[in-house]
C-alpha cells in the first residue's frame, strides 16, 4: 500500500517544526534544572538515600553553594580537595559537611578530579549499548509489529512474574507503568518497592530487578524481550540516566506531554527532555513519544492533525539531541469513535501517512482506551481492527490492546488473549498491506492529504506564535499552559558563565564525532 | 414473574459463562481442577469448553456452568441519577427561572489519580457523544482544576469561589485508592462544615449512583454519562432548594 505523499508540504513541515524548535533550543542552551543536575550525580555514581529516604543526589544538588554554576564543580572540587569519591562526598553531604567553594580549587584540578567518574558513568552506559547489540544479534527479536505489553501491579516482584509469563505468551518489549504520582515527584524513589497506584515506581533496583529476569528469560526464549519505563514528569533526566545505567531499550519520552497533560512547567520540560534525549541518544535507547494522548482527550477524528504535527516537533527536538531517526519511535493511537462510518479507514489512512513520511522512525502504535467500555467482547474486536491497521501499515512497536482496557490494570489472561488477538491478526493478514493499492481520490487517499494539510497548517500558526505561546493559546489539545505556570519551574536556573556540565560536553562531542 | 435466574436459551436454564487463569501448568489434570473449583463455586452442570497453557505455570479457561441460584428483582431497587434528563437548553432556563444566577462547578481529578478524560467529558465545552459539555452552558461557571488535586487544595477552591457543586473523579480504582480519595473529600468538607452547603457529586467508570450514596455523596455518575445528565442532576437539586 502507496499513498501518493506531498513531498513539497512535508518539507514545508519540517522546515517549519525547524523554525519552531529552534528558538527552544537557544533557550535550553542557556538553562539548566535540579534534576539535570542529579543526572550528573547519579552518572558520577551517586546513588542511594539518607536517613530520612532523601536520594543522596536531592541532597547533594540542594547543599550546592552556587546552583548556576551546576553541580559538577562543587563535586568535582570536593573531590580535588577530599581525595574522596563522589559518593563517599554526598554520604558527608547528607552528614550535614558543607561544600567546598569551587572558586577556591583550580579549573584545571577539579575538573581532572572529576573527568574520570564521569567516564566511568558513561563507559557503563556504552557497555551496555553494545551488551544489547550483542543480545539482540545473538537472540534476534521476530519481525515487527513488536508485542509491547504493559505490567502495572504496583508490586516489583508481581511485575516480575507478569513480565515473565507475557514474554512466554510472546510478549516481545515490557514496561513497567509507573505508580500515578510518580510524574510529579521532584526526586527519583529508592530501592524494591511493592506498593504503588496504577502501577509500580520507576526505581533503580526496580530496573535492575525487571532487567535480570527478562535477561534470563531471553536466554531461555532465544529472543532478546526489551524492558520499557518512563523518562516523564519532573525526574525526566534522571530516570534516562539511570535507564541507560541498567540497559533499559526503551523509555517513554515526550517533548510536550508533561507540559499538557501533567501541568509540568514548559520550561522544565523543555530543557530536562534536551538532556534526557542526549543521553537517550548516547545509550542506544528508543523512545515512545505521546501523540495518543491528543486523541484520549479530545476528538480523535478532529485531533489527527495535531497528531502528525507533534510527530514533527518530537522528532525535530530529538534529532536535536542527536538520536538517529531508528531511536525515534514516533506515536500514534487507534482512537476513532467505532461508531463512526468507515473510522477504520481514517486509522489506516493516518498510520500510514506516518509510516511513509517518517520511514526509519520505529512507529509506536497506541491500543484504542477512550472507546472501550465493559463489554470485553465488543472490545476484543476494536483490539482485532487495531491490530489489523497494524500490520497493514508496518508499524514497529505495537502496545497490544487489552479487552479488559476500561475495567481494570491487566490480569495475566488479559494478556495472554491480547497477544494471542495480535498474533492471530498479525498471522492471517502479514502481506495484506502489501497486496493492496490506495484508490486514488477515495477516503484513505483524501484522508491522508487533509491530515498532512491540516498538520503544515497548525505548524505554521505554531511557527508563527512561537510554541511557548502556541501552548499559552491552546494550539495544542486545547489545553493552555503558560511559561511561568506548572510544576517545577523553581528548579530551572539560568547558567552562570562559569557553569560546568561534563556529561553534556561529553555527549555533544560524541555528536560533532558523529557529524 | 420476579424470581429469576440466567437466561441461556430456555427460561431458568441458569446458564453463565466464566474465564479465568490458574496458577497451575496445563494438562487434562488442570481441566479437570478447573471443572471442581467451579463445581465447588455451587455451580451446576460445569463444561471446561477450552483449557491452555498461556505461559510457564499458568493455564486458562473457559467454562459454561449452570447456577441454582435465583434472584428476586422486585427487591433490589438502585435509582440512577440520570433519569428524565433535560438538554442545554433546558437546564439553562430551569436556572435562570428558578435560581435566577450561575450556578458554581468545580471539578477535579483527586488524590493521585492522573486520568482526566472522564472529568473533561463532563465539563469541557465539547463534550460527549455530542452532548455540550457544562462549560457551554449559560447558567454555569465552571472550574476545571484537572489531574491529580489534592483534596485539600480542592475544598480551599471550593471554599473561596462559594461553588455550588464539587464534581470529584476517579478513573484508577486500584486497591481501593478511589473509594479512599472520594470519602477523604467528604470528610474534609464535613470537618470544614461545607458539606450542607454543597452538591456532592462523584463521578469515574466505576461509579454508581448507589456507591456515591453509601460514601455519603448526593450522586454518582458512572460509564457512558452525558453531561447533560449531570447538569439536569444539579439544576434540579439546587432549583428544589429554592423556596418556591
Amino acid at each position: 500500500m502507496e499513498l501518493r505523499v506531498n513531498r513539497e508540504a512535508v518539507a514545508d513541515a519540517r522546515r517549519l517544526a525547524g523554525a519552531i524548535v529552534d528558538p527552544i533550543a537557544e533557550f535550553i542552551g542557556r538553562h539548566s534544572t535540579v534534576s539535570v543536575e542529579r543526572a550528573v550525580a547519579r552518572l558520577c555514581g551517586i546513588d542511594g538515600v539518607d536517613p530520612d529516604g532523601v536520594p543522596l543526589p536531592n541532597r547533594l544538588v540542594d547543599a550546592l553553594p552556587v546552583r548556576e554554576s551546576g553541580v559538577a564543580r562543587s563535586l568535582g572540587a570536593a573531590v580535588a580537595e577530599s581525595g574522596r569519591t563522589p559518593q563517599q562526598v554526598a554520604e558527608a553531604v547528607a552528614a550535614g559537611a558543607a561544600l567546598p567553594d569551587p572558586a577556591r580549587t583550580p579549573e584545571a584540578a577539579l575538573r581532572a578530579s572529576l573527568l574520570p567518574w564521569v567516564e566511568r558513568g558513561l563507559g557503563r552506559i556504552d557497555a551496555n549499548r553494545e551488551r544489547r547489540d550483542a543480545l539482540l544479534a545473538r537472540l534476534p527479536q521476530p519481525p515487527p509489529p513488536r508485542l509491547y505489553v504493559i505490567v502495572a501491579s504496583g508490586n516489583i516482584y508481581e511485575d516480575r512474574t507478569a513480565a515473565v509469563a507475557a514474554a512466554e505468551a510472546g510478549a516481545q518489549i515490557v514496561a513497567v507503568i509507573r505508580s500515578t504520582a510518580q510524574s510529579l515527584l521532584d526526586y527519583v524513589p529508592f530501592g524494591a518497592t511493592t506498593e504503588g497506584f496504577g502501577g509500580t515506581y520507576a526505581t533503580q533496583e526496580n530496573f535492575r530487578i525487571m532487567r535480570a529476569a527478562l535477561d534470563e528469560t531471553s536466554e531461555r526464549l532465544g529472543r532478546y524481550v526489551m524492558l520499557t519505563n518512563y523518562a516523564s514528569g519532573l525526574c525526566m533526566p534522571e530516570i534516562a540516566a539511570t535507564a541507560a545505567l541498567e540497559r533499559l531499550d526503551m523509555l517513554l519520552n515526550d517533548s510536550m506531554y508533561g507540559i499538557l497533560f501533567r501541568d509540568i512547567n514548559m520550561q522544565r520540560t523543555f530543557v530536562d527532555q534536551h538532556f534526557s534525549r542526549r543521553l537517550n541518544a548516547r545509550s542506544g535507547i528508543i523512545i515512545n513519544t505521546g501523540e495518543d494522548n491528543y486523541l484520549t482527550t479530545a476528538d480523535a477524528v478532529e485531533q489527527a492533525p495535531a497528531v502528525l504535527a507533534s510527530q514533527f516537533i518530537n522528532e525535530a527536538f530529538a534529532h536535536r539531541a542527536g538520536m538517529a531517526d531508528a531511536q525515534i519511535g514516533l506515536g500514534d493511537a487507534y482512537e476513532i469513535d467505532p461508531d463512526l462510518e468507515n473510522g477504520f479507514l481514517f486509522a489506516v489512512a493516518q498510520a500510514q501517512l506516518a509510516r511513509q513520511i517518517f520511514p526509519d522512525s520505529p512507529l509506536k502504535y497506541m491500543p484504542p482506551t477512550k472507546h472501550m467500555t465493559g463489554d470485553i467482547f465488543k472490545g476484543h474486536l476494536i483490539d482485532a481492527m487495531f491490530n489489523l491497521t497494524s500490520v497493514m501499515t508496518h508499524q514497529t512497536i505495537h502496545l497490544c490492546g487489552m479487552l479488559t482496557e476500561a475495567i481494570h490494570t491487566p490480569f495475566l489472561g488479559d494478556r495472554a488473549l491480547a497477544l494471542e488477538n495480535a498474533r492471530y491478526i498479525m498471522t492471517t493478514a502479514r502481506s495484506f498491506g502489501d497486496e493492496i493499492e490506495v484508490k486514488p481520490g477515495g477516503i484513505i487517499d483524501r484522508r491522508a492529504r487533509d491530515v498532512l494539510n491540516g498538520a503544515v497548517a497548525l505548524l505554521a500558526h505554531v511557527a508563527e506564535r512561537g510554541l511557548m505561546r502556541a501552548i499559552e493559546d491552546g494550539s495544542f489539545a486545547d489545553v493552555r499552559r503558560t511559561p511561568q505556570g506548572g510544576r517545577g519551574l523553581d528548579g530551572v536556573f539560568a547558567k552562570d558563565p562559569s557553569y560546568w556540565n561534563p556529561v553534556t560536553e561529553a555527549l555533544a562531542a560524541e555528536e560533532t564525532v558523529l557529524r | 414473574m420476579s424470581t429469576i435466574k440466567p437466561y441461556g436459551d430456555t427460561l431458568d436454564d441458569g446458564a453463565v459463562q466464566l474465564s479465568f487463569t490458574l496458577p497451575i501448568p496445563w494438562d487434562e489434570s488442570a481441566d479437570e481442577a478447573a471443572r471442581r473449583l467451579v463445581a465447588k463455586m455451587g455451580f451446576s452442570d460445569v463444561a471446561v469448553v477450552e483449557g491452555r497453557a498461556i505461559a510457564a505455570g499458568f493455564s486458562f479457561f473457559v467454562v459454561y456452568a449452570r447456577t441454582p441460584v435465583a434472584i428476586d428483582v422486585s427487591t433490589v431497587a438502585a435509582p440512577a441519577a440520570t433519569r428524565d434528563a433535560l438538554d442545554m437548553a433546558g437546564v439553562d432556563e430551569l436556572i435562570q427561572r428558578r435560581i435566577g444566577r450561575k450556578l458554581r462547578v468545580v471539578g477535579a481529578c483527586i488524590g493521585t489519580d492522573a486520568h482526566t478524560v472522564g472529568i473533561d467529558a463532563i465539563l469541557n465545552m465539547k463534550g460527549y457523544k455530542g452532548d455540550y459539555g457544562l462549560e457551554r452552558y449559560r447558567g454555569f461557571d465552571v472550574y476545571n482544576l484537572g489531574s491529580q488535586i489534592a483534596v485539600e487544595d480542592l475544598v480551599r477552591f471550593a471554599k473561596q469561589r462559594e461553588v455550588d457543586a464539587i464534581l470529584a473523579s476517579q478513573v484508577v480504582t486500584q486497591k481501593g485508592s478511589d473509594i479512599a480519595n472520594f470519602t477523604a473529600l467528604a470528610e474534609l468538607l464535613e470537618a470544614e462544615n461545607l458539606r450542607d452547603g454543597v452538591l456532592l457529586i462523584a463521578g469515574g467508570p466505576r461509579v454508581t449512583n448507589l456507591l456515591a450514596a453509601e460514601i455519603g455523596y448526593d450522586a454518582g455518575f458512572g460509564r457512558g454519562t452525558l453531561p447533560s445528565e449531570v447538569a439536569t442532576f444539579i439544576a434540579r437539586r439546587i432549583a428544589d432548594r429554592v423556596p418556591a
